[in-house]
């Protein structure tokens, strides 16, 4: 009896683990910085190069970092709800503009309208190295003090930000 | 007999075209032995955008800045380790094809091991068994 149930339970255990990790989105990699200090930036302004925008310019408060370009076919599909969002005066948003052209980019505000309280100009992407940045759209929520308390990648839509974003926005407030 | 010829060639062709389009033909410095440990380092770090790939051999941006990244770090005369590190701590273990050996990577690096004394284990029970089985046949048989 035990010589047929062994094989059946090894397979068994097999099925499981090699199930959890063809389920799991390999492209999906949990953010280092979680629960960690956030890195911080300081680039110019995309709508203004003279002035500067960064991580200085929120301490305090709970905020959204959002990394988007105009060659990210995500960004165009999360930016409605940005601009919901936006509205809404729940919280700021900051945008890091990564690897893009400030032509193309001004034109996207322009047309889609603005979410960002501002956007830094991220031109050779070094700001996005230092996050840990890999695809956009990447959302980081920060807490006032400064903590990562949530990344998500991919387009935000009003579902994912009731689901993931707002329970953690009561514990830091 | 010209399209036969044509198509014969094709995959020559093919083979000629690749090693053109190699990422990073310059080299990155002067000094040979840090462009050795460059090209050691970057022919270990994950090019997270196209994963099976390391960013030695992708040309996607991102990779392209990792690689400017890791000329900074090396030409400031940062360690081997240094540049592992700040890989790490921004995009994680994934990031290195050869995960650091720590506790939470620990597990993957024991695995092979534990399979392996498994297996060995295995085989030798089981032959153990074949060889008495079989004495007891000759036995019989004779």
């Amino acid at each position: 009896m035990l010589r047929y149930l062994t094989p059946l339970f090894v397979i068994g255990i097999l099925v499981v683990v090699f199930s959890i990790g063809l389920l799991r989105d390999p492209s999906e990699l949990p953010s280092t910085f979680i629960d960690r200090a956030a890195p911080t930036f300081d680039l110019p302004r995309l709508k203004n190069p003279e002035a500067r925008v960064g991580s200085s310019d929120y301490a305090g408060e709970a905020v959204l970092v959002n990394v988007w370009a105009t060659w990210c076919v995500g960004c165009r599909e999360e930016h409605p709800f940005l601009m919901d969002l936006a509205e809404s005066g729940d919280i700021p948003i900051y945008g890091i503009n990564w690897r893009d052209r400030r032509p193309d980019a001004l034109r996207w505000l322009d047309r889609y309208g603005d979410p960002y309280v501002a956007s830094g100009f991220d031109e050779d992407g070094r700001v996005a190295v230092d996050w840990g940045v890999y695809g956009a759209p990447e959302t980081f929520l920060i807490s006032g003090d400064g903590i990562v308390l949530h990344k998500h990648l991919g387009p935000l839509s009003e579902a994912i930000w009731l689901e993931d974003f707002v329970p953690l926005l009561g514990d830091s407030s | 007999m010209i399209r036969k010829l044509l198509l014969a060639t094709l995959p020559g062709l093919l083979l000629v075209a690749v090693p053109a389009a190699a990422i990073d033909s310059g080299k990155a410095f002067e000094d040979p032995e840090l462009q050795a440990r460059y090209e050691n380092i970057i022919a270990q770090v994950r090019c997270l955008k196209c994963q099976n790939q390391s960013i030695k051999d992708s040309n996607v941006f991102l990779a392209s800045d990792l690689r400017r990244e890791i000329r900074r770090l090396l030409s400031e005369g940062k360690s081997d380790q240094e540049v592992f590190d700040f890989l790490v701590e921004r995009y994680g273990e994934f990031a290195l094809y050869s995960p650091r050996k720590s506790g939470k990577t620990l597990v993957l690096w024991l695995t092979p091991f534990i399979l392996l004394v498994a297996g060995v284990f295995v085989g030798y029970s089981v032959i153990r068994k074949r060889m008495s089985m079989s004495f007891d046949d000759e036995a019989l048989t004779e």
